[in-house]
């Protein structure tokens, strides 16, 4: 017992001798127009974040987020008629910094149509070891209310929680790594409220006949991730990821990131990226059940499915230079374009002739787009 | 109990060694770590955006950079 007594001494001897203070976020707002466009799925919208720090202590963040949908999806095509929708998510957070220890709330409001989401999220980070080291961990709960477009009676609950924990270290004059855990838990109403599964149905003309999804009440997932940058001799900057993922649902996932960024002249920032992503199925994933009711839950979202995305992407950015404005010290015009191309494994295209179960497998892929101006003040 | 004894002696000896410990990588040294390049999140509200994109198409989440709800199904 007196060792452990020692090793918490040790830490918050840490935290009081505490001089060199660490720094809040710098005070700048941003306004990004966002387009993704694939798979008869078209969602864009604007995102605004607006920081400013107040007195030596504080910085307050406001971010106001729409997203304008138009979905002809697989999905939809197959069950359902094309539909728009707008979502909007409001967000507000403070963050308040002592010596070297920086505490966050952050405060989150979503609203669509049939999906309102609440989520409040706490963290606390400590620069430790010289500054070498920062520690990290947060908390979100998230309180979820699931309803369905045409049916004012129907109204779900669904509530997350994440634990999350990090640690970013700088390993050399060039070399910084960070590895994050975090675990989140669900529970309550988890499936989409319109999509269906497929079973063997010999009695249809296809074959095949639709019966609603049905999803477990509940979901632990847990992510680690590994990530670290590494500056070039020629001023630029190497990246590197690599995520796993595992929950109880039976899906396990892991996540390959690798990036350059390389400025060019004064004014220019260079981006490019590549990601790959592969993930199994669900347990209780199926393109086709052999009856109805074939086993006590059922998916056929694609999401759950086991497929492979590959994601390359481009980005530039151009520092304006600060020629005599008063209220901004500089500012940065930006355009990113990624493309991401889906592979599914096991989920059938349906819109394709095929014989039941055979029908050719589906891929897709998207177009993301992110322009925006930054400033500074 | 005298394996945990012995795990908590060298935690303790670890930090110990930390509490007196002067940073490898000098405050003067760290002009390329505090370039603007090397930041892991260097536009958060671009970051968030495409954390977002990933999250709703893929069974994995987690371990990244932000926070928030939203369904974006279908």
């Amino acid at each position: 017992m007196k060792i452990s007594l020692l090793v918490w001494l040790c830490l918050l001897s840490f935290c009081l001798s505490s001089v060199q203070a660490a720094v809040l976020p710098e005070d700048r707002a941003d306004a990004l127009y966002h387009s993704y466009d694939g798979g008869g799925v078209e969602i864009s919208g604007p995102s605004i974040l607006v920081r400013k720090s107040f007195g030596e202590s504080f910085s307050a963040s406001v971010n106001q987020y729409t997203d304008n949908v138009t979905s002809a999806s697989i999905d939809v095509l197959v069950s359902a008629s094309k539909y728009t929708e707008e979502r909007d998510e409001s967000s507000i957070g403070l963050d308040y910094l002592r010596n070297k220890t920086t505490m966050s709330l952050n405060l989150s409001n979503s609203v669509e149509s049939d999906f309102d989401a609440e989520t409040v999220s706490l963290s606390i980070s400590q620069d430790m070891f010289g500054d070498l080291t920062t520690v990290s961990m947060g908390f979100s709960q998230g309180d979820n209310v699931v309803g369905r477009n045409g049916d004012d009676s129907f109204s779900e609950q669904a509530d997350s929680r994440s634990y999350r924990l990090g640690l970013s270290q700088i390993m050399s004059k060039n070399l910084i790594m960070s590895l994050a855990l975090e675990t989140i838990t669900d529970e309550g109403y988890l499936n989409n409220p319109y999509r269906s599964v497929r079973f063997f149905d010999a009695s249809t003309p296809a074959q095949y006949s639709f019966q609603p999804e049905v999803y477990p009440g509940t979901r632990t997932s847990t992510a680690v991730a590994l990530r670290g940058r590494y500056f070039l001799a020629h001023r630029a900057a190497l990246n590197a990821g690599v995520r796993q993922f595992t929950d109880n649902w039976g899906i396990d996932a892991t996540t390959l990131e690798l990036g350059y960024t390389w400025p060019y002249q004064e004014n220019w920032i260079f981006e490019t990226s590549i990601r790959y992503y592969q993930q199994d199925r669900a347990d209780f994933y199926s393109d086709l059940f052999p009856f109805q009711n074939a086993q006590n839950f059922l998916a056929r979202d694609k999401e759950l499915s086991t497929f492979t995305s590959l994601t390359v992407g481009f980005g530039l950015s151009y520092e304006l230079d600060n020629s005599g404005w008063e209220f901004f010290r500089r500012g940065s015009l930006n355009f990113h374009l990624d493309n991401i191309q889906f592979d599914y494994d096991d989920f059938r295209d349906l819109t394709e002739a095929g014989s039941v179960g055979e029908e050719p497998l589906y891929s897709f892929d998207a177009n993301v787009i992110r322009a925006f101006a930054s400033v500074w003040f | 109990m005298k394996k945990l004894t012995m795990l908590i002696a060298m935690l303790t000896l670890m930090l110990l060694s930390g509490c007196s410990m002067t940073p490898w990588v000098k405050p003067y040294e760290r002009a390329n770590l505090s370039d603007p390049i090397m930041n892991f999140n260097r536009d958060p509200v671009s970051s968030a955006y495409m954390h977002h994109v990933f999250e709703t198409r893929e069974g994995a989440r987690g371990a990244g950079i932000t926070s928030g709800g939203g369904c974006g199904c279908n």
